[in-house]
């Protein structure tokens, strides 16, 4: 597994002073008090620019899922802000940052993705649904075929196999054009094949769609197929690194904690 | 293993809590019942030991009349003073005096109402000196001396105000009086009536008033010390001859108790099946809570099966929690029991039976309390034990929760078999004649469809979801979409919950159909067959005063009046109650359907009867009947005519001399009144009214009121029923509470899921809120449909007995659904709160 992923990054060109799709400044979360206080994400300053795919990684305990919670609307901060384009997380209500996460963040969970009642295809657009929209079907036929799932798209949850079901939460996430989409550990339950069958998808998703991608992951195989990757360790970011290729992430993190690379090698 | 079983109770309090909830109720109800009817006898004993003096003497009685003051005793036989004189020398007696008792004679209040007796009857007596022979204990003033002076019981005066010193008005089986009240007394040692109420004259006056002069009711002996009062009845018996019954208070008490306590145990019978409707929706819940729990636990219970527990150990894990759910529940629904049973009593209390003293707590009310509610709990739980004892070691390491979706095709098969034989036994029940047999048959075959239907509900529960439930979808897009597969992903849970309340509304329903039948029955017969223009009658058929009917009579306008009596004789050696009434009234006031002869028939010693009993006894019109009445008088009667079964005049028909000839009181209970031609009824209403104002214990009604007068008893009847079914509806909404929680707490992961993506927390209550909804309409529809059927088939089985007609009330049906679907909203208020306050992020790191 030494070909590089990313070789082909195109810079997003000509959009320089363009806002990213969602930053953090001044970040902080602070878990617990007095004895049991345990500080997340210690003043982090981030910018997720648009249609590119970042990777974070850091051994556990590093706050790397915090950091995607707090970008997602799906934790509050201690201190600072988190804004998905112009909006100010900090500034909205619990109604307000659901239609926040409904419409403009996509998600890929590790694990329970799916909700077991609907088919393939209500899962799909689930959030559009929800919102009483009807979906984009010129799109939603791109993103189906993309991620290879017209003939299963009337089946249930339970009649697909892991990597279709992730395969699903991407379309699912991808569906409804959002600002940003939110990975967590999207192939910690595949096998490596269907994990990179997945991570290709997102790559695509980036490169071919223009969409923008954040993954949390402790996993360098898949870290690889990120055009940045950031280093997380004890709430904040340590390293950044470019075209990052498998090896070099392995490596990276080496130097950082042998403990915990060596769970990240299969 | 037993730390175990006793972390998980503490560790689940709010589940358990709820399924606790369900044994509470349902031993509640059954507590409530047993205690309330303990109390009931032992009002009802007291009542009589302390009634009767040592010895009692009456008049020998032909034949055994039943209950006296239940509204169907007639026949009245007198002792004449002589005999008293004649007791009085016999050796061993200490005391002897005569007593007057009588029924009719109403105390009326500041008002001029009749004081309310809730049925119960108005006793007038005489006032006995010897208190060794008396009941009666004088509690405040003196005795009444002379006419124009009373005495009575310290309730009626308590509801009344009265004090002494008052001129109170009081109605008589003859005139309408005003009396002095002179004194207060207690009946027996705790004073309960039972709702009755006693007014006291002085012996003279009683006997004017009550029977003839010099004729006492019976005669009271008290024997001397060391007398035994077998004896004494013996050597009574021995000096005043056969024409007299002569009882020891004992042989009097243990009578008039098992007369009592049969129509006691009745009303215990219709008390207990409630609570054993109660205590069956309770068991669907409990089976439901231990499932879900079992359930839920699968790893647990998996994982301890892989640290070696045997089977065994697992089951009885779960059964101990059982019998700890089922001892404390029982504890609490004992408890409960006592307040409910305390509730009946206040509530029989406003209806004027006043039950005194406390209430009677016997060994035997714990003791079932206790093994009811601990054995429903622990079978109920059994077969989630063995289930849980079969979760292979492996689905500790599998991450789904293990939900055995096990074909449902035994049911299927059982519920068939059931639901066909419970159909078979309804319709036989219609087709067949006799009415107590088609009753129990359509008993039975609604028992085979509740359980058919129970066993079924979960095959039925998709199809019907996803049909009916396509409204959801549709007005509530996918919230309403998520809640619909919400309800049909567990059928058997979803079937478990609605068959909860499907029992309740069921019974609801087909009481209705009942209901709703009758009462048009009631108007079809009254229109029928009523010709007056109005009807003269106390609203419980209390006998009164034929003053009344003189007064009525007397009223300008009114052409005829008709009166109706009650009594009881023995034709051909049979029981018979028997209406006596005006034959000129036949076919004037009330219009008869003759088959066999005609109105005439009844004039002279002419005896009437309906179809049935003709054919019961094989008359035809000229057939000698002999009579005999209470006090021993014969006479011998023709069957005259031969008419179609109506309620409004009895099955056998005598003139009102016959009536008397055969001993029949001339207490009226109805009165026909006829108008003279071209007045209109608008028109002679003043003056009637005017005429019945000194009565009030009768009321005047024209046609239309007569009807509805009839129709509220029927109506009163059926809220008391429906009354009673509330339990089991509020245990059926707890069930949807308790499977709404579970779910909730299942599919936390799930809710977090659909929060991270994006719905709303109204919108996630809303899913919580239609999920119930779509129980409950599931169950309400199920328990609608059988209730109708049942409700049908029992009113043709009992078309004989008067439900002639048959009425379903579809608007009455149609608020049933409403409510159904409003306990569903309120079930799930609870649950859809919780399930909204999940934290998205705490629901998801459950994963």
């Amino acid at each position: 597994m030494s070909s590089s992923p990313h070789a082909a990054t195109p810079e997003p060109a000509g959009e320089a002073p363009a806002l990213p799709a969602a930053r953090g400044r001044g970040l902080t979360k602070v878990f617990g008090e007095g004895d049991t206080r345990v500080v997340a994400l210690d003043s982090i300053d981030v910018d997720f620019e648009r249609g590119r795919f970042t990777a974070i990684m850091g051994p556990s305990g590093s706050g790397k899922s915090t950091l995607m919670h707090c970008m997602a609307g799906l934790d509050s901060v201690s201190e600072g802000s988190a804004f998905i384009g112009e909006t100010d997380l900090s500034s909205l209500d619990d109604k307000k940052l659901t239609v926040l996460r409904r419409d403009q963040v996509g998600f890929v969970f590790q694990a329970f993705n799916l909700l077991p009642t609907l088919t393939a295809l209500e899962n799909i657009t689930l959030p559009m649904d929800i919102a009483g929209r009807k979906p984009d079907q010129a799109w939603l036929d791109v993103v189906i075929d993309t991620v290879g799932l017209r003939p299963r798209l009337a089946h249930r949850p339970s009649e697909l196999s892991g990597g279709q079901q992730q395969r699903v939460a991407c379309a699912r996430a991808l569906a409804g054009r959002p600002e940003i989409v939110f990975a967590d550990e999207p192939t910690g339950n595949l096998d490596s094949r269907s994990g990179a069958d997945v991570l290709g998808f997102l790559r695509q998703s980036v490169h071919d769609m223009g969409q923008t991608v954040v993954m949390v992951t402790h996993d360098p195989l898949a870290a690889g197929y990120a055009d940045r990757v950031l280093f997380l360790a004890d709430g904040r970011i340590v390293d950044e690194m470019l075209a990052p290729t498998a090896d070099r992430v392995l490596e990276r993190m080496k130097a950082f904690d042998p403990e915990t690379s060596a769970a990240g090698t299969h | 293993m037993w730390r175990t079983t006793w972390r998980n109770l503490l560790a689940h309090k709010v589940r358990l809590l709820l399924s606790g909830l369900a044994i509470v109720l349902g031993v509640a109800f059954v507590g409530g019942t047993l205690i309330f009817t303990d109390t009931l006898s032992k009002t009802f004993n007291d009542l009589f030991t302390s009634t009767s003096a040592d010895v009692n003497v009456a008049r020998a009685a032909a034949f055994e009349q039943g209950l006296d003051g239940t509204g169907a005793g007639g026949a009245t036989s007198y002792v004449p003073a002589g005999v008293v004189d004649e007791i009085a020398d016999v050796e061993g007696v200490a005391a002897v005096e005569g007593y007057v008792q009588a029924e009719g004679v109403y105390i009326l209040d500041r008002d001029g109402d009749v004081l309310d007796t809730g049925g119960a009857p108005g006793l007038g007596i005489n006032w006995n000196t010897e208190p060794s022979v008396s009941p009666n204990t004088l509690v405040d003033g003196r005795a009444p001396e002379g006419p124009g002076e009373v005495a009575i019981d310290t309730n009626a005066a308590e509801e009344t105000g009265y004090q002494i010193g008052d001129t109170i008005p009081l109605l008589t089986p003859g005139p309408r009086i005003e009396a002095e009240l002179v004194g207060t007394f207690r009946f027996g040692d705790s004073g309960g009536l039972a709702g009755a109420t006693l007014t006291a004259f002085d012996t003279g006056t009683a006997q004017e008033l009550l029977t003839e002069p010099g004729q006492f009711s019976g005669i009271g002996v008290a024997a001397a010390a060391g007398v035994d009062d077998d004896e004494l009845a013996a050597r009574v018996a021995a000096a005043i001859g056969d024409d007299y019954d002569v009882k020891t208070a004992q042989e009097q008490a243990d009578s008039l108790a098992s007369d009592f306590g049969e129509a006691l145990s009745f009303f215990n019978v219709f008390l207990l099946v409630f609570a054993g409707v109660a205590l069956f929706v309770g068991g669907f819940i409990i089976v439901n809570t231990f499932s879900m729990l079992v359930a839920q636990r699968t790893r647990e219970l998996a994982l301890l099966r892989a640290l070696g527990a045997s089977r065994a150990q697992v089951t009885r894990s779960v059964l101990a929690e059982a019998l700890a759910m089922g001892v404390v529940g029982s504890t609490v629904g004992l408890a409960a029991g006592y307040g409910i049973a305390a509730g009946l009593r206040a509530l029989f209390g406003s209806f004027g039976l006043t039950l005194d003293g406390s209430l009677v707590f016997a060994l035997d009310t714990v003791l079932w309390c206790y093994a009811i509610g601990i054995v429903v709990t622990v079978v109920a739980a059994y077969v989630p034990a063995r289930r849980a004892a079969r979760t292979p070691p492996v689905a500790a390491m599998r991450d789904d929760v293990v939900t055995s979706e096990r074909g449902l095709r035994r049911r299927t098969v059982l519920g068939t078999v059931l639901t066909v034989l419970g159909a078979a036994a309804l319709v036989g029940g219609t087709l067949t004649d006799d009415g107590g047999n088609a009753a129990s048959l359509v008993g039975l075959g609604a028992l085979l469809l509740i359980l058919g239907a129970t066993a079924l509900s979960p095959v039925l529960a998709r199809p019907f979801l996803r049909v009916v439930g396509g409204v959801l979808p549709r007005v509530w897009g996918t919230t309403g979409r998520l809640a619909r597969e919400n309800a049909v992903r567990n059928p058997r849970r979803t079937a478990a919950t609605a068959s909860a309340l499907m029992i309740g509304l069921a019974l609801v329903s087909a009481f209705s159909v009942i209901g709703a039948s009758t009462n048009k029955s009631v108007d079809a017969l009254i229109t029928g067959s009523v010709r007056s223009q109005f009807v003269v009658s106390s609203a419980v058929g209390l006998p009164f005063s034929p003053d009344v009917a003189a007064a009525v009579s007397g009223t300008d306008g009114v052409e005829d009046v008709t009166q109706m009596r009650f009594g009881q004789v023995q034709l051909d050696g049979d029981t018979s109650f028997v209406t006596g009434i005006d034959p000129a009234g036949l076919g004037r006031s009330i219009d008869l359907t003759f088959v066999d002869g005609s109105a005439e028939g009844l004039s002279g010693d002419g005896l009437v009867v309906d179809e049935g009993t003709a054919e019961s006894h094989g008359w035809s019109v000229g057939d000698p009947v002999q009579a005999l009445s209470v006090d021993g008088r014969e006479r011998e009667l023709t069957v005259g005519g031969i008419f179609e079964s109506n309620q409004v005049v009895g099955s056998t028909l005598v003139s009102l001399d016959t009536h008397a000839a055969l001993g029949g009181t001339d207490q009226d209970r109805f009165l026909y009144v006829d108008l003279a031609g071209g007045t209109s009824p608008d028109e002679v209403r003043p003056a009637l009214e005017e005429a019945l104002a000194p009565y009030p214990v009768v009321d005047l009604k024209d046609q239309g009121e007569f009807r509805d007068e009839q129709k509220g008893q029927v109506d009163q009847l059926l809220l008391l029923i429906n009354a009673m079914l509330v339990l089991s509806v509020i245990i059926a909404a707890l069930g949807i509470v308790n499977t709404l929680a579970m779910s909730v707490i299942e599919r936390t992961r799930e809710i977090g899921l659909l929060r991270a993506v994006g719905l709303g927390r109204g919108q996630l209550r809303r899913m919580v809120r239609l999920e119930a909804v779509a129980i409950s309409i599931y169950g309400a529809v199920l328990g609608l449909v059988l209730g109708t059927l049942f409700g049908v088939a029992l009113s043709r089985a009992l078309s004989e007995e008067g439900i002639s007609e048959l009425a379903v009330p579809v608007g009455r049906m149609a608020i049933f659904l409403l409510v159904a679907a409003l306990i569903g909203v309120l079930a799930a208020v609870g649950p859809a709160r919780r399930a909204a306050k999940l934290k998205v992020l705490d629901a998801i790191a459950r994963a």
